[in-house]
This record gives C-alpha cells, sequence and structure tokens, in this order.
C-alpha cells in the first residue's frame, strides 16, 4: 500500500503581510463558503485514484487556515475521512495565524488536529508592524497558551530572521522568548525579498532598511546554537525540531515522498508526475469536482530530473543525500553521476562527505542556490 | 540608350531626416511596384537596418518617370549608407551619381551629416536639389530651414519642393524637379568600356553580383572584362537593370546607365567598391580615381562565448565577409578567452552591426573584447609596428615613441550644450580648433581628437549630455605622436589578455581605477573575496574587491512548489553559463565591453 501526503490550501487571508508572495489574499464570507464546498468536490474526485493509498499526513496550509469557519473545516475533514484512508497515527497539521485563534478552531483542533504550526514570526511587536502582521507578541503568547490548554502536544512556532528593525539581539531575544514555551519544533525562516511583494516594492524604491549579510548569516547561526541548546535539532535548513518531532509531512516533500495538493493552486507529486492546480479562482470554483480540468503544467518525471530532485531537495536535508538511498531509488551510483561536483565542493568547503553520507556544510547552506544549481545536469 | 532620358542621382541627408520614406514615395509614384508590393520601405529589406532604421548597404533601384513633358525618363536611385563609417562606400555610390537630392527635416533644420553629405556630394561635382521634408508636423519651419540651407550650404531653397515624404504630399514636384535640375549622363558609347563598381552582393548561386555605373562604352554576355585594380579578368555571364528587390536581366549596358553584371565571380575580394571595370581586349586609358583600399580603423576581439563554436563563428565571419569585402578578420588566441578572431571594422556603427548580425543571423553567443585602434610603435631598432592588440605591445624597453590615429570631429550642437560638449572633448583630449555659428542658436565644434577616445563610448556621452541634441562626424586625419601605455587588469592576480588596453600614459591612473571600479560592478560576487587590479608593467595602480558571496539561500519551500524551485536554480545555473572562467572566477561576457563604458552620466 502506498503511502501518500495531503496538502489543502486555504489561500484567504486577514490581510497580506508585506513579505508574503504565496497564493492568498483578503476575502468576504461567502467566498469562504464557495471555496469549502469546491474543495470538497474536488476532494471526492480524487477518492478512485487514491484508492489504494494510505495517507500518514495532512497538512493544513494558507493563506491562513484558521480563517475558514470551523463549521466549513469539519465539513472539509468528513469530505477528506470518507475519501481517504487515513492512518490512524497520522500527522495532521494546521497553520494558524495568532490573529485568529478562537474557541471555534480550538475546538476543531480538537477534534481532528494533532499538530498545529502557529505563524508568530517574532516577540517584538515593533518587528510584527513592520511584517504587517495583523497580531501583537500579546496576542501570540495568548494564542500559544490558548493551544496548549486545548491540548496541542506537538507545536510549531514560525518565525522569521532577517527581517526590518531586527538586531542580532533581538532575535536571540525571539528565539529564547520562544523556547520558554517549550516548542517541539520551531521552523526558523531567514526572510527572503520576494518579486511581487511589498517589501520588494519598498526595496525598489530604497525604503526597506534590513540587517546587512554578515549580521543576517549571524542570525542563522545563533538559531542553530540557541535551538540545538535546548534540545531542537536541526533536520532541514530552516527546521529545528525535538526527537520525534520532525514534521513528516515537510520531510516527504524533501524525501520526495508522494502527496496531493489539494484547494487552489496546490502542488502535487503523484505517480512520477508534478503539477498545480489552477491559480484562478473562478476557474477553480467551476471545474473543482473534475481535477483533469484544473491541472496546470503537468510534468511527467524523467529519471534525470527526479535524480535532480532528490540531490537538490535531499540536501537540504541535515542528515543530506545518502549514497545507499540513491543506489536504490535510481540503480546508479551517486559518484558515477557527480563524483566531480561532490569532489570539487567538498575541497571549497561547501559539502562533506561522512560514512556514504553527503551533506551540506554551515558555508554550503548559506549559498546554497550556487550549490545546489550544481546538481542539475545537463 | 538616349542618355538624355537617364537620371542617375542618389538622395542624401542627416539620418531620420526621411531618406528612405521619399525613396519609397519616388518607388511609389513611378509606378514601378504597384502598392501592394510596396513594403514599408522597399530599399532597407535587410531585418537588421529596419530596426536601426538606417541603411547598411548600399542598393540601387531603376524607376520608369513619364515627365510633365509626356517623355519617359528612366530614373536610378542609389542609395547610399548614411554613417561615417561607411564614407568610403558613400563616396564610391555618389561618384556613380549625376545629381543628389538632398533632403533636410523642416523640424530640424540643416545637422552635422547634412553639410558632410552636401560636402561629399559637392567633392563629386554632382547637382543637388534641396527638398525640405515633414512639412505636415506642426513643428515644421519650411521657410527657416529654407533660409538656413541658403545661408549654410549655400544653396538655392526659396523655391525648392516642400513636401511630406510621409503623406506623399508634393512628392511629384520632387519627381519633376530631378528632371529639370539634375543633369543627365554625359558618357561617350563609342570609347573603351569604364564602368565604376560601386557595390556589390553576394549570391551563393550566382557569385558576386557586380553593381556598375557605365560611364563609357558598353557591356553586353560574353564582354571579357578586367577589374583594373585588382588585375582579376573574367567572361560576362549576365547584365541586367535593378527592379526594386529584384535583378532583370538586359541586352546590354551602355554608357550613362546603371546596373549589373555577373561573370561567375566567387571572391568578392577581386570586384572592390569604387574598382573600374574594363574590357580586357580593349582597356580604357585610365581608371577612374578614387579607388582605395578599405581600411579598418577600428579593431577588436570576437570569441564564441562557448569555445565549440569556434568552427560556427569562423564560417559565420566567412560568409559575412563574401557581403562585405570591408570586414577584416584573422585568428587570434586569448589566454582568457581561447580562440577567436581579431577583427577589423571600419567604424564603431560597423563593429556593432556585425556582431549583432552574428548573433542574430548565426546564431552566437559572442564575446567582444575592447575595441583598438592601429598605434604605430616605432622600435628602437629602426622598425615600425601596426598594433591592432593590446598583448601584443612590445616591452617598453624596445618602444622608441609611438603614433596613434587622430581624427577631426564636427560636432554640430544647439548654444546652451556648448560648455558640457567643450568639456567633454577636452576629457578624451580633443585639441579645439574652431567653433562655427551656422545661427545664433547653433554652432559646429571643430575638434581634433585621438580617434581611441571616441570609440568606446564617446557617441553616448555626447548624446546624454547634449540631451540628444548634438550630431556628430568625424574623419581620419593622419597619425600623431603620443605617449601611450599599456594598461594591464588582473582578477584574482591573473592578468587577463581579454582586458588589456592601451591608454594615453597620464590617464592612465585614472583610467585603472575607473575600470577596477567598473569591473567590480560587473563581476558577481563567488566564493571568495576577488581582488581586482590594474597595473602597468609590474606596477600595481588600482584595486577593487569583490566581496565574497555570503548568502543565497531559499529558506522555504512553501507548499510542496517544487518546480518554483528548480525554476529559481535553473536560473542560476543559466546565469553561470553566461560567464567566462579566467583562472577560477567567473566573469560575465558583458564585462569584457562593458568595462571601457567610462562615462557614468
Amino acid at each position: 500500500m502506498k503511502e501518500i501526503g495531503l496538502y489543502l490550501h486555504f489561500p484567504f487571508c486577514v490581510k497580506k503581510c508585506a513579505y508574503c508572495d504565496f497564493l492568498s489574499f483578503p476575502t468576504t464570507e461567502d467566498v469562504k463558503k464557495i471555496y469549502a464546498a469546491s474543495l470538497i468536490r474536488e476532494i471526492r474526485a480524487y477518492a478512485e485514484a487514491a484508492a489504494d493509498c494510505t495517507v500518514t499526513s495532512v497538512f493544513l496550509g494558507g493563506g491562513t487556515p484558521s480563517i475558514m469557519p470551523p463549521s466549513q473545516l469539519r465539513s472539509v475533514f468528513h469530505a477528506l475521512l470518507d475519501s481517504f484512508r487515513i492512518a490512524p497515527d497520522a500527522e495532521i497539521s494546521m497553520e494558524m495565524n495568532p490573529g485568529t485563534v478562537n474557541e471555534g478552531n480550538l475546538s476543531f483542533i480538537f477534534d481532528y488536529v494533532n499538530r498545529v504550526s502557529l505563524g508568530v514570526q517574532s516577540f517584538r511587536d515593533e518587528e510584527l508592524l513592520l511584517l504587517g502582521r495583523i497580531h501583537s507578541a500579546e496576542q501570540a503568547v495568548r494564542s500559544i497558551e490558548l493551544l496548549r490548554k486545548s491540548g496541542v502536544k506537538n507545536l510549531n512556532l514560525d518565525l522569521m530572521s532577517g527581517i526590518p528593525a531586527q538586531t542580532a539581539k533581538s532575535w536571540e531575544e525571539t528565539l529564547r522568548r520562544a523556547l520558554e514555551f517549550e516548542p517541539e519544533h520551531i521552523s526558523a525562516y531567514s526572510l527572503i525579498v520576494e518579486e511581487g511583494t511589498e517589501f520588494r516594492k519598498r526595496q525598489k524604491a530604497g525604503k526597506l532598511s534590513l540587517p546587512d549579510e554578515e549580521t543576517e548569516r549571524e542570525m542563522y547561526r545563533i538559531s542553530g546554537e540557541i535551538l540545538e541548546g535546548a534540545g531542537l535539532l536541526q533536520y532541514e535548513f530552516s527546521n529545528y525540531a525535538r526527537e520525534g518531532f520532525r514534521c513528516r509531512h515537510n520531510v516527504r516533500y524533501w524525501k520526495r515522498g508522494d502527496y496531493l495538493g489539494l484547494g487552489l493552486g496546490a502542488a502535487s507529486l503523484f505517480d512520477g508526475k508534478r503539477w498545480h492546480n489552477t491559480r484562478n479562482l473562478e476557474h477553480y470554483f467551476a471545474h473543482s469536482a473534475d481535477p483533469g480540468q484544473i491541472v496546470c503544467e503537468l510534468e511527467q518525471l524523467d529519471k534525470r530530473a527526479e535524480i535532480e530532485e532528490f540531490l537538490f531537495l535531499g540536501l537540504r536535508m541535515r542528515d543530506g543525500v545518502s549514497e545507499a538511498e540513491f543506489r536504490q531509488a535510481f540503480g546508479l551510483e551517486l559518484r558515477d553521476i557527480y563524483g566531480e561536483v561532490i569532489d570539487r565542493q567538498t575541497g571549497e568547503g561547501l559539502l562533506a562527505a561522512e560514512e556514504e553520507r553527503i551533506f551540506l556544510t554551515p558555508r554550503g547552506i548559506d549559498i546554497s542556490n550556487v550549490v545546489l544549481a550544481e546538481y542539475l545536469l545537463s | 540608350m538616349d542618355q538624355s532620358k537617364i537620371r542617375n542621382f542618389c538622395i542624401i541627408a542627416h539620418i531620420d531626416h526621411g531618406k528612405s520614406t521619399l525613396a519609397d514615395r519616388i518607388i511609389e509614384h513611378t509606378g514601378l511596384l504597384t502598392e501592394r508590393e510596396m513594403q514599408d520601405q522597399v530599399l532597407d529589406n535587410m531585418e537588421l537596418e529596419r530596426e536601426r532604421g538606417i541603411t547598411i548597404k548600399a542598393q540601387t533601384v531603376r524607376t520608369i518617370y513619364k515627365a510633365g513633358d509626356g517623355e519617359e525618363y528612366v530614373f536610378n536611385l542609389i542609395d547610399t549608407p548614411g554613417h561615417v563609417d561607411f564614407n568610403y562606400e558613400v563616396s564610391r555610390s555618389l561618384a556613380a551619381c549625376d545629381g543628389a537630392v538632398l533632403v533636410v527635416d523642416s523640424t530640424q533644420g540643416v545637422e552635422a551629416q547634412t553639410l558632410g553629405n552636401v560636402y561629399l556630394a559637392l567633392d563629386h561635382d554632382l547637382e543637388i536639389l534641396p527638398v525640405i521634408n515633414k512639412i505636415d508636423l506642426p513643428s515644421a519651419q519650411p521657410d527657416e530651414t529654407a533660409q538656413e540651407i541658403e545661408d549654410v550650404i549655400g544653396l538655392e531653397a526659396m523655391d525648392c519642393p516642400r513636401i511630406s515624404a510621409k503623406t506623399g504630399l508634393n512628392v511629384h514636384e520632387v519627381l519633376e524637379s530631378i528632371v529639370k535640375v539634375l543633369p543627365p549622363p554625359q558618357g561617350d558609347e563609342h570609347k573603351p568600356l569604364k564602368a565604376l563598381i560601386f557595390d556589390s552582393v553576394y549570391d551563393s548561386y550566382r557569385g558576386v553580383i557586380v553593381f556598375v555605373r557605365i560611364f563609357d562604352g558598353s557591356v553586353r554576355r560574353g564582354t571579357h572584362i578586367r577589374m583594373m585594380a585588382t588585375g582579376a579578368d573574367f567572361e560576362v555571364t549576365e547584365v541586367g537593370i535593378f527592379g526594386a528587390g529584384k535583378f532583370i536581366p538586359a541586352e546590354e549596358l551602355s554608357a550613362g546607365m546603371v546596373g549589373y553584371l555577373e561573370a561567375s565571380i566567387k571572391d568578392m575580394k577581386q570586384t572592390r567598391v569604387g574598382d573600374t571595370v574594363t574590357e580586357y581586349s580593349n582597356p580604357c586609358e585610365e581608371a577612374l580615381p578614387g579607388y582605395k583600399e578599405p581600411l579598418p580603423m577600428v579593431y577588436c576581439g570576437i570569441y564564441p562565448a562557448e569555445t565549440p563554436r569556434y568552427p560556427d563563428l569562423r564560417d559565420a565571419l566567412e560568409k559575412l565577409q563574401l557581403n562585405d569585402a570591408s570586414l577584416q578578420y584573422e585568428p587570434e588566441t586569448s589566454q582568457a578567452l581561447g580562440f577567436g578572431f581579431r577583427c577589423g571594422f571600419l567604424g564603431l556603427l560597423h563593429l556593432d552591426v556585425i556582431t549583432q548580425r552574428l548573433e542574430r543571423e548565426y546564431d552566437l553567443d559572442l564575446i567582444t573584447t575592447a575595441p583598438s585602434v592601429i598605434y604605430k610603435i616605432y622600435k628602437t631598432d629602426g622598425t615600425v609596428l601596426d598594433i591592432t592588440n593590446p598583448t601584443n605591445m612590445p616591452d617598453p624597453s624596445e618602444i622608441e615613441h609611438m603614433e596613434e590615429p587622430m581624427v577631426k570631429a564636427e560636432i554640430m550642437v544647439t548654444t546652451e550644450y556648448i560648455g558640457p560638449i567643450m568639456t567633454l572633448c577636452q576629457e578624451r583630449r580633443g585639441v579645439y580648433e574652431e567653433t562655427e555659428y551656422i545661427e545664433t542658436t547653433r554652432a559646429v565644434l571643430r575638434y581634433k581628437m585621438p580617434l581611441n577616445e571616441i570609440i568606446y563610448d564617446f557617441f553616448d556621452a555626447l548624446k546624454s549630455r547634449s540631451r540628444g541634441y548634438a550630431s556628430f562626424d568625424y574623419e581620419f586625419c593622419g597619425y600623431e605622436r603620443s605617449e601611450l601605455t599599456r594598461l594591464d587588469i588582473l582578477v584574482n592576480h591573473e592578468p587577463v589578455d581579454a582586458l588589456s588596453f592601451i591608454v594615453y600614459a597620464p590617464n592612465a591612473y585614472k583610467r585603472g581605477s575607473q575600470m577596477c571600479e567598473r569591473l567590480k560592478k560587473e563581476i558577481p560576487r563567488q566564493l571568495f573575496d576577488i581582488p581586482i587590479q590594474a597595473a602597468i608593467g609590474s606596477k600595481i595602480i588600482a584595486r577593487e574587491t569583490v566581496r565574497q558571496l555570503r548568502k543565497d539561500v531559499l529558506a522555504k519551500c512553501y507548499g510542496g512548489d517544487i518546480s518554483r524551485k528548480r525554476k529559481l536554480l535553473e536560473k542560476q545555473k543559466e546565469g553561470k553559463k553566461k560567464m567566462r572562467e579566467i583562472g577560477n572566477v567567473e566573469v560575465p561576457k558583458e564585462a569584457f565591453l562593458n568595462v571601457l563604458k567610462l562615462d557614468e552620466e
């Protein structure tokens, strides 16, 4: 029986954050309702194709899934349970915004969700304000307490470094404050100014003041030190977890496990194909019952593409890529294909090799785009 | 053929004053082509020319005009390239004419090239018919323009045609004036053949097609001809006249006529523009005057961005040369760039046109090194070297002195910009000669300048400092002794031969630091700090550092969207492909040319 993950996208948010370039936007209650119904149609449409699959992780992401009315989330979940075989011990994650934690969704979480990822970003109000977040540090604290109180045993806090007004010191304070709540998992992301965001606009206008590169990398080092010191071990560029609490769903992305993305714009890897759903809401509403009609950029991966992905995704993990696993997956020797790159990058101090594994060094992580690009073949 | 019914003329104008449009209208009004056949600009048939709005390769067209007197006249409209780089070609085209139509834009008035072209036409004793164009535009000042033509050029212009080539308004007046004002040819059909080659094209099936103006005698299929300068002889296989865009075979070409001849000629080098064609067994006494070997003024190295494409580059240059005898090239090797060619061009525009054609028509990705002029090096042993590649400069101890080519530059500018333009000319070592006021608001500045000061970005600097109002023309005027030295650039402690260049010694420090600063901007940050140094001999005179790359990481994979991550990496890899590895440093290919852009305004 094949194991798969499910990603459910909720493209709505109260207000777009200044750094966000993901598919999300404010909306009305009516649209949410239509969206939930459309999503349910899509879920049901996949029942047959996924008949021989067991779902071992579900991830409700966004946008902000927690701004959906709990009744709608429940209906969506009922559809999931009807259509997919969900393993009893499956990881069921949901992203939440501290500004949207309330009685209603807490009860939904109590019934269905066993892992919550809370978008805290910072424990300093002036930083939150500059990010365009809708909540204060105080609200984040209250949300964490509420979540713990309602029985969430697997809690992730999302934090951001390299943001406006942040210093190495304020970042350290945010990290330490986060640790006071003894989260099982922390995602500590370095800000990237993406095209099309408010930040990019400000940057072009010369009105975005960010920590300089040295400070930013210093922050990254501090994250590692402090979090590892507190028992949260780094297992990916930006992710730290206590033993046994790695996010199974995200690990699936990096290890190229199958997953179905459901909802507007959601990305899938299934049976050797990658695609994403339409990003057009109208189109999604009209055709979600017939997934064939909402598929975009469908790509049948050939062996070369799979090998490339295996490397550039696998190397995001602290454990890196195992030669044995590579052999098992492709029937080839890793070093026959990448020997030259591996040796050169090892020599340049970007990569390390130990016990038949290769993994990035801290310097390799800092400039991983340059390093990983070399694993594209041709 | 009755010569009194022939008019051989060209249209001369400053760039954008409407030469090609008027040519189109003439062709249209003489009814050689139906409206449907008319392309927008019949004469400019190369894609590149159309985009740049200039005519590169002279072409010519024959049309039939039925004049007001009821007679049919043959018009041979000879197109001329409109840029200073092609002065020689222009002069040969003019030599094939008996008259010239001078187009002046009534919104702009007389410009630098207007004057240059008029002087060139007068040198060839051409009758000039002024035409005032663009009178349909609201900003047109036809009276003032006419006055200016009379004052500045000394041509009668009050009664000349005032037209809009664009709308066709009053174009018939131009046609009538061509018949009345421009003279017919005055050749002698009974003398031995004497014909001027004013252009040629290469056709892979027919060989070289030679464009000729017959001055005396006649030529037909079977005529045994000889090229007087190159000495090559051929038997003519076909003669004919020019339709618009096609060749129409004819019985013979006789005195006064313009047409083409073919003689299974395989090598363009045997049919030089300006050469005289005569009959082998019955030659004319003297060749036509004015023949010159094409002389490249500007040289640069051209290398394939991807080394394995060297043979493709060689083939492409070979093919281009078939059509452009003034393009010269020879193989050279650079430590930094590998195998390539040192190419000689008539000027910067010519260089630009050739590199663009190589990239577009032959799908080549090129690295172009800094352009250089020809320096004369007088060595202590009494020998003289011509240097086109700075790398070949001998050791300073062997050099007695050096000379560099000079040009006379004429810059026409509105008076408000005289100050900034003079500053620019001084920065570029110009020696001021005179200012001639054409009107109260416009003047021509004359400078003597080293050619190597104008081959980088002088034209751009001129435009930016005059807000586009300055126009510019130059002419080679010999060599002068100069204090020159070679500046080397070291990237990560390694000298990069392709970046070496020869500079006026007192400016070496400034140039060196400018180049380092430039290069710092051009070279992306890499895994380690990269020192960039400028050196004269073993002495470092400037230094910059490209700091190592600190951060380039995608922190997050949103919702498993791996394709996005892949695209980012592909872009990264693609960017790397556009780099040239020098030592262990990756240098973008544009850097080799951009590094010389000195004017930062």
